[in-house]
């Protein structure tokens, strides 16, 4: 008994020293030496020891490079583990020593060929991984045996060395023909082979985006959905990835496929979940609203999400991101569900940050009451960024539900109350935008804010307290002490504060002009002469020139109505949104920024849109409420009358191209910017001015005080150079407008192909009424009757207004006449192209299908005319890459004639320009569903080529866009 | 969508911020990537923090944070970060299988084998066989033993035959598990999660369920579990052994086992009225305005145990940052305040109904600072065995394809999971 104890004791030594530790002892010098020594030693068992110790040197970083051609020796064995651990060592540093790697492919070409399947797999998978183009040519034959091996690991292994190829070399797995057969696996019988090729042809085609590798039918969906139930969990995922990629024929399948999509909701693997919910996501949108199903997959969709919030933190975060996703597109989903998205005082800081967000998505008149007691709550944490970010949510409850808003400026009075710094200007800031939003509502409270004025310091609150001053200056009895007070610092301010503090004291002054004149003057001076900033300066001028010239246009201009604020001021570009909730689960969505930013070097991205919603774009409409991808913080909300003017001033007045970087600030162009906008407004307030309205500004101070332009004005302040403004106001002369362009008749539906039945037709725009005019020819032998049309879903929602009209049957050889009225509130799905349009018509004979594209301009409203200013501000607006440029050639009309022509299509020229030969049309035009396209069209006497630049929010239209306007010019 | 190559290197990294392991998919990625994730560390103070997905200029680094070791991943391009995060997850379970505990000194020890397991977990980014019972077969664990063996004959401890599970429809069992002693338990462990304000208000309580197996049956055994009150069980997720039709139709749990330990089901209930909270807590914690001191006062009493006991109580108060210490005393248990955490413990063990545990005294402040802005919250353990807070109930566990007859057992546990009291 004594003597087993002691032998399993000496064991326990023996075996604590026989951990991996032990390799990393040798550190000393000649520890190389001395590894290469072992690597060559005849006993095996000391070869494997050395391999492992230079394995484990590896680990941890060292290079063991130099005992390349030692390792490679000890390849020629069968003791599989020490197999493995050469080629683990031969992964890591063959492309360090490609020519000595080269030593090892007789070995693999041999391990392909290995009676044990395990043996193949490593072999060929090694091989792989060994990114040295010498070998890769060696690795083409075994790889082809390998692919149709008999055994199902040596298959699914060499469907993903295919994929590792491609990356090495991708000419060569094109020309062996490895593509056609890595597809062919695709309906291999074993559910991993399956998983497998989908994983490495969707890698593949990433980097093709346009080619058709992953040609997705229902066929093979069938065989994907039932390879989905066999396989492992991370082949489900790459199974479910890839069948979001497919669009669906009608919403039947559409349904089918969700049905058995659902089940993966339950796995225990939340991107099992999360891919599975991308997929139902993005297959909903085409199933009718109204369809039982559809209500029961809502349903359905919401406990997978919660329970992924129980999980670990870090998948609780991306959970988190791409609920807030799902919570924009569709609501209801989680709409019960408020407190699992309560913050826990140990959640780490990303997620309670992130729970905050979701909580003021779903904040209703509901839970309300909830929403705030826990907000509150949060104001009263440690952590500064949380706290911060609980009392905005605050604000922007009050901003979103609006019976919440009295209890949520009563909240923030009694965290101001404890006047813990930071939380006050929180509460500042937050106040200011429910000011906004329910104007003369609740400014009883300003007395309390302003008791809190000497503690602000963050630029942010300060400029927020200056615009309340300015603001409600005539309810402030101080308001003029407050702020001069500001004004001392006024150099040390930042500039969001110094221009906020400029156009509050010109408020003031127009608010009570006879107490405030030096104040005005004052702040003047400082923004003008004083200052180096051109913001500031610019608008510095803008204000003394409208209060010199017109004291009425200036009230008008500085004391204007505010639009109202949009209830939720950070919702993502809808765009945007549409096409992240087709990425939901990736990088995208965790970000919240398209795919394409996450494309290193060549590859490409493939642009996903929802396929019901080519144009959705309801709120594209207004260039305040679209602004912009993603804002991290609340963006400001806002733009008060003298940013207009700022944004005006910034304008880019050289012919807007595709390419050309901002002007610099030079001052050259500054001055310009400035005489445009001397020259401009004067001529714009002049028009509007009353003559009778200078009670004001007759006054003799005011004279005194504004006469004379201070000498720091440029010398050429009013010299003409050129009007840009000017000339962008003045429309282009009127003339007379020619009739729509009617595309003469096509035939759309051969004799032949619908059994003796021809249709041939177009589109008519008239008076608003979208109608397509058939004329339905019966070439066969035998009357036609019962007809019926039926359009597939399209881009833009066209769809028969009413039934088709043919009231007699047509007899042989006999030809009717048809008009079908249309509408746009149909079932909408992105078509290719986008004016394309699926038709079938049916009558006592058979159902016939064909398409045609109508063109685009029959979707162009009557009351596409934008006004002048916001159309400045739009084409601002939009991102530059949403730019496309287009050359339309051989056209001989002249500017004005092109303009009226185009006036016939609803396309609309809002300014027109001149320079140097060159006539520039600002035009634009809307679409039913709400989108603007914006067009800058170039026409040089002359010259029989235009230019045109298409800016639009929706960029996919611009194609479409363009090929009207050359069938408009040159018919 | 590119989930391949989705994990081009994985870095170990200890609490310390020291990089102790790497390992390379593809090519080598300079250590130096790991500098944008300190920075973060180093940002975030607690390493609790970090957040998991971070951005550099070339890279995105995917980080877990668990046994106090970060398992940092570089990724190329885009992927499913979930899918990352799930696999980093898993290596630490493989680690903890194989060795025991997931720590620095274990994996060092261990190095090469965790360096095989990785390359038989990963290939060009696809997950190859991340089944514990699949691994065992193709590398086998360390044990004293076997090494003393292997190294007197010189075998090896990687298998050289295909794991017979790798591709079968059943890729999670063995073929030919032989035991002389078949069993099958099942723990019914249900967590509580709950928030409650200040007033004894329930704001918020769901119950984590979670359903673990330990089977140790000869062959092919197919088991089918039911419930008493299956309607419970509306937001489930099963291990991949589970077949979901049956489930969706019966509302039985039919599945062949994996061998061995594993995790049958999770489940969530978070229907208020079928959550109900075993305690109370009356708490009275206040700092004077005047003087650098504060009083505690905390009791614990039953709430709805359902006639069971309530063991192994603890309540758990992160402190605010003022306090130096604290003077206390217990009528029952013992409590400890760490000055450098701020966290003060107060274990209680049994609640005794009859006699309520009560703890009460006085709070020093650092003199000098303000009055603490933040009010503590209370964290509160417990334990109810033989009770499922939920009311669930195993009714039958029936097995068919083999002929002997298994013991078979289930237990219940409920535990306080995050269990929050604000004061």
């Amino acid at each position: 008994m004594q003597e087993w104890a002691n032998q399993l004791c000496e064991n326990r030594q023996f075996g604590s020293k026989m951990t991996d530790s032990k390799y990393f002892t040798t550190t000393k010098k000649g520890e190389i030496f001395e590894l290469k020594a072992e690597l060559n030693s005849d006993k095996k068992e000391k070869k494997k020891e050395a391999v492992k110790k230079v394995i484990a040197s590896m680990t941890v970083g060292k290079d063991v490079s130099a005992l390349f051609p030692d390792v490679v020796n000890c390849m020629q064995t069968d003791n599989l583990e020490l197999k493995k651990l050469v080629y683990l060592y031969l992964m890591n540093y063959a492309k360090s020593q490609p020519d000595m790697a080269i030593m090892a492919v007789n070995t693999f070409v041999k391990d392909c060929e290995d009676l044990n399947p395990l043996i193949r797999a490593l072999a060929v998978r090694t091989m792989g991984c060994i990114r040295v183009d010498k070998i890769t040519e060696y690795l083409c034959e075994p790889l082809r045996k390998c692919l149709k091996d008999e055994d199902p690991y040596v298959r699914k292994t060499a469907a993903v060395c295919v994929a590792k190829l491609h990356d090495i070399n991708a000419q060569l797995v094109e020309d062996q023909g490895f593509l056609d057969t890595l597809k062919d696996l695709i309906s291999d019988s074993n559910p991993m082979v399956v998983a497998n090729a989908v994983a490495a042809l969707s890698e593949i085609a990433e980097s093709h985006p346009n080619s058709n590798l992953l040609d997705l039918n229902p066929q093979t969906i069938n065989k994907l959905l039932t390879a989905l139930n066999e396989c492992t969990e991370w082949g489900q995922i790459f199974i479910l990835d890839c069948l979001a990629n497919y669009s669906p024929r009608d919403d039947r399948e559409s349904q089918s496929i969700c049905e058995r999509v659902t089940p993966r909701l339950s796995h225990a693997n939340s991107a099992v979940v999360l891919s599975a919910v991308k997929v139902l996501m993005k297959f909903m949108e085409m199933l009718p609203k109204d369809l039982d199903y559809y209500g029961t997959l809502l349903k359905k969709l919401a406990p997978p999400l919660v329970t992924l919030l129980s999980a670990e933190p870090e998948l609780q975060y991306v959970a988190l991101r791409n609920i807030n996703l799902i919570v924009q597109r569709r609501p209801e989903i989680l709409k019960h569900e408020m407190k699992v998205f309560f913050v826990k005082y140990n959640d780490p800081i990303y997620v309670k940050l992130e729970k905050l967000d979701i909580m003021i998505r779903l904040a209703s008149q509901a839970n309300i009451a909830q929403v705030l007691a826990e907000l509150k709550e949060y104001a009263t944490e440690v952590d500064v960024d949380f706290v911060r970010k609980a009392v905005r949510a605050i604000g922007r409850c009050a901003i979103k539900v609006e019976q919440s808003a009295e209890r949520c400026v009563s909240t923030l009075l009694d965290l101001i109350q404890t006047k813990v710094n930071y939380v006050v200007q929180e509460a500042i800031v937050v106040i200011k935008d429910i000011f906004r939003k329910y104007p003369n509502k609740y400014e009883s409270v300003i007395a309390t804010l302003c008791e809190h004025l000497e503690s602000l310091d963050e630029p942010e609150a300060r400029a927020a307290m200056i615009w309340i001053v300015g603001e409600y200056a005539e309810r402030i009895d101080n308001a003029d002490e407050l702020l001069e007070s500001f004004l001392e610092g006024f150099h040390d301010e930042s500039t969001q504060v110094q221009l906020q503090l400029l156009t509050a004291i010109v408020k003031l002054f127009l608010k009570k002009p006879t107490e405030t004149q030096e104040l005005v003057q004052q702040v003047l001076s400082l923004a003008t002469q004083d200052s180096d900033n051109p913001d500031l300066r610019d608008r510095g001028y803008i204000y003394w020139r409208l209060l010199s010239t017109d004291p009425v246009a200036a009230k008008e201009v500085v004391l204007a109505e505010k639009p109202l604020i949009s209830e939720e001021t950070d919702l993502i570009e809808p765009t945007l949104l549409e096409e992240l909730i087709c990425h939901i689960g990736t990088l995208a969505s965790v970000y919240h920024k398209p795919p394409s930013a996450f494309v290193e070097g060549s590859r490409g991205v493939q642009h996903k849109r929802l396929t019901s919603s080519a144009g959705s774009g309801e709120s594209v409409e207004s260039p305040d409420t679209g602004s912009a991808a993603v804002s991290e913080a609340p963006t400001a909300v806002i733009p008060s009358q003298g940013d207009l003017l700022g944004d005006l001033l910034n304008l880019d007045l050289t012919p807007p191209t595709s390419t050309g970087p901002p002007p610099a600030a030079a001052p050259g162009m500054q001055m310009g910017a400035m005489d445009l906008l001397g020259g401009g407004l004067d001529s714009l307030m002049g028009d509007e001015s009353e003559p009778l309205g200078g009670d004001i500004g007759g006054s003799p101070a005011m004279g005194a005080g504004f006469g004379a332009p201070p000498a720091a004005m440029p010398a050429s302040f009013n010299a003409p150079i050129s009007g840009g403004l000017d000339d962008l106001f003045d429309l282009g002369g009127g003339g007379m407008t020619m009739g729509t362009y009617i595309p003469p008749k096509a035939v759309w539906l051969p004799a032949m192909k619908a059994k003796g039945l021809e249709i041939s037709g177009t589109f008519v725009r008239r008076s608003g009424v979208i109608q397509m005019e058939m004329t339905l020819n019966n070439k066969a032998m035998s009357v036609m009757s019962d007809f019926a049309i039926q359009f597939n879903r399209n881009s833009f929602g066209l769809a028969p207004a009413g039934p088709l009209q043919i009231l007699t049957p047509i007899s042989p050889n006999q030809s009717i006449e048809a008009a079908l009225p249309l509408s746009t509130v149909g079932p909408v799905m992105k078509m290719e192209p986008l004016n394309n349009l699926q038709v079938a018509v049916k009558n006592n004979i058979d159902v016939f299908y064909f398409s045609c594209q109508y063109p685009i301009s029959m979707l162009f409203l009557e009351d596409g005319k934008m006004e002048r200013q916001v159309f400045l501000a739009t084409w601002k607006d939009i991102p530059n890459e949403n730019e496309s440029q287009f050359q339309i050639k051989d056209c001989h009309l002249n500017s004005d004639a092109a303009s009226n022509k185009l006036q016939g299509s609803n396309i609309f020229t809002i300014a027109k320009r001149t320079v140097e030969g060159q006539d520039m049309l600002y035009q634009s035009m809307k679409l039913t569903n709400g989108i603007w396209v914006l067009a800058e069209l170039r026409v040089q006497a002359g010259n029989p080529n235009y230019t045109i630049s298409l800016k639009c929010r929706a960029p996919e239209v611009s194609q479409c866009v363009f090929q009207n306007y050359e069938t408009v010019l040159k018919n | 969508m590119t989930v391949a190559e989705m994990i081009h290197s994985l870095f170990l990294i200890n609490h310390a911020g020291d990089i102790f392991l790497e390992k390379h998919w593809k090519s080598v990625i300079s250590r130096s990537v790991c500098d944008y994730f300190f920075e973060a560390k180093e940002k975030a103070v607690e390493p609790e923090n970090v957040p998991p997905v971070l951005q550099t200029p070339h890279h995105y680094l995917i980080s877990i944070y668990r046994d106090k070791l970060f398992f940092l991943s570089v990724v190329q391009t885009e992927v499913p970060p979930l899918f990352v995060i799930e696999f980093l997850h898993r290596v630490a379970d493989t680690i903890q299988d194989y060795f025991g505990e997931c720590t620095e000194s274990l994996i060092n020890d261990n190095v090469v084998t965790l360096y095989e397991l990785l390359e038989e977990m990963l290939d060009n980014g696809f997950p190859l066989a991340t089944e514990s019972n699949v691994l065992k077969e193709m590398i086998r664990p360390p044990t004293i033993l076997r090494s003393v063996v292997n190294t007197l004959t010189g075998s090896s401890n990687v298998g050289d035959k295909l794991p017979t599970g790798q591709l079968s429809s059943i890729p999670w069992r063995r073929a030919g598990v032989k035991y002389t002693n078949n069993e099958a338990y099942f723990d019914v462990i249900e967590e509580i999660d709950a928030i409650v304000d200040k007033s004894g208000t329930t704001v918020f309580a769901e119950i984590q369920g979670v359903i673990e197996a330990s089977v140790r049956l000869t062959g092919m055994p197919d088991l089918s579990m039911t419930f008493m009150n299956p309607s419970l069980l509306d937001d489930v997720s099963f291990h991949p052994c589970v077949r979901f039709k049956r489930w969706e139709s019966e509302r039985a749990l039919s599945f062949i086992p994996p061998d061995g330990n594993f995790t049958l089901m999770n489940y969530h209930v978070s229907s208020q009225n079928l959550v109900t909270i075993p305690v109370y807590v009356k708490q009275n914690i206040c700092f004077f305005e005047t003087g650098p001191c504060g009083r505690l006062e905390i009791t614990v009493g039953p709430k709805q145990t359902m006639g069971k006991t309530v063991e192994a109580l603890m309540v758990t108060i992160h402190m605010p940052k003022a306090v130096l210490s604290a003077n206390l005393t217990a009528t029952q248990g013992n409590y400890s305040y760490d000055l450098a955490t701020k966290v003060l413990v107060w274990d209680i063990g049994k609640l005794n109904p009859q006699k309520l545990p009560n703890l009460r005294g006085s709070l020093s402040l650092q003199s000098g600072a303000p009055k603490p802005e933040d009010n503590p919250s209370l964290n509160i353990d417990l334990k109810i065995q033989q009770l499922a807070i939920s009311g669930l109930k195993v009714s039958r566990l029936e097995m068919n394809g083999e002929k002997y007859k298994p013991f078979k057992g289930v237990k219940y546990l409920t535990k306080a999971g995050n269990f929050q009291v604000r004061t």
